[in-house]
């Protein structure tokens, strides 16, 4: 316990809220139990007819586990180091969401631009 | 910081300060951090890989063949359930008890270990059937993705084990509680990871 809490000076959260607490890692625990069972049990059972609406249900448990996750494992605040955890994460979600969102536009359209047949070269000038 | 000497006659001396001293390790974990989100980055590249090349099966195999979400669902569970035990652990240590925090750890290894095998029985059966990584950019893809997520628990694994031998041979000390939080991180951060992939792969997979 002698080494505990000293020497750390750079805006960590104090004392044991940075490592979290026994309470936060349950609640984190049965929330992320729930929110993993549900979309397997939509996909599993087919309770949602349409499948589109189930894909899109389940982008948004996943969405949410993962900022339960984010939030109860890995403590992030806007307060841990100073607000510079926070910010590199946003980069990261910036960054994630070009190159996600860009190739799948991109390459959709590729895909359906460029089938065989779709276009008849004749009709080129 | 730069300090001013002025003697009697002479243009001013500048001296550079030493610079205040930085507790060992206190930027660990921001930098650790920083190495997660480029992490995180590898992943979003494979994750839009297979995203374009997710539904080119090459006459082969679909995602509805394929996967056993029994066993999908089984996996989740364990990866899930290593996490909860790593976050014991790290409350153990919080109180110093060397003891239940190894036994924590050695639990945390014990889910991850079930999370590989289970994983490879998979691939071996995958394989084993004819999807091998070379028979269509839908495999291609979904063997890259998963498999660098199954690479990073592996070795997630090794450097838990270090840390055992670490905190066995020189206690709860202040850098090994750093690394054992570092790891923490790291853990916490391939169940994240994970999340991604039984949605987009294995239930979106299924919806096709």
């Amino acid at each position: 316990m002698s080494a505990h809490g000293h020497a750390e000076g750079h805006g960590q959260a104090s004392g044991g809220a940075a490592h979290g607490s026994f309470k936060g890692y349950l609640i984190g625990f049965v929330l992320s139990l729930i929110l993993t069972a549900i979309p397997f049990w939509l996909v599993m059972t087919g309770a949602i007819d349409d499948k589109q609406v189930t894909a899109i249900v389940i982008m948004v448990f996943a969405a949410v586990q993962i900022v339960v996750h984010m939030v109860f494992f890995l403590h992030m605040n806007t307060a841990s180091e100073g607000g510079w955890s926070m910010l590199a994460l946003i980069f990261t979600l910036i960054l994630v969401v070009i190159v996600l969102t860009g190739s799948l536009w991109v390459m959709y359209h590729l895909n359906a631009n460029m089938m065989p047949g779709l276009h008849d070269m004749r009709e080129m000038p | 910081m730069v300090s001013t000497a002025t003697t009697a006659g002479t243009e001013p001396v500048f001296h550079l300060e030493e610079e205040h001293a930085h507790a060992e390790g206190g930027s660990t974990m921001l930098g650790f951090w920083l190495y997660l989100m480029s992490d995180c980055l590898i992943f979003a590249m494979l994750f839009a890989a297979y995203g374009v090349l997710g539904g080119n099966y090459a006459a082969g195999p679909a995602p509805k063949d394929l996967f056993d979400l029994n066993l999908v669902a089984l996996n989740t569970a364990m990866l899930l359930f290593s996490s909860i035990t790593y976050g014991f652990a790290m409350l153990t240590m919080d109180k110093g008890r060397v003891a239940a925090t190894q036994g924590w750890l050695a639990v945390t290894g014990l889910f991850g270990l079930a999370f590989l095998s289970i994983e490879l029985y998979e691939f071996a059966h995958l394989i084993h059937e004819g999807a091998t990584p070379q028979r269509s950019a839908f495999l291609s893809s979904y063997f890259t993705l998963v498999g660098t997520h199954g690479l990073h628990v592996t070795f997630g694994i090794v450097w838990l084990v270090t840390l055992m031998v670490q905190v066995a041979r020189f206690g709860l000390i202040e850098a090994n509680r750093r690394r054992l939080m570092c790891l923490s991180m790291f853990w916490h951060f391939l169940d994240v990871i994970w999340i991604g992939v039984f949605t987009f792969v294995y239930l979106m997979g299924m919806l096709r």
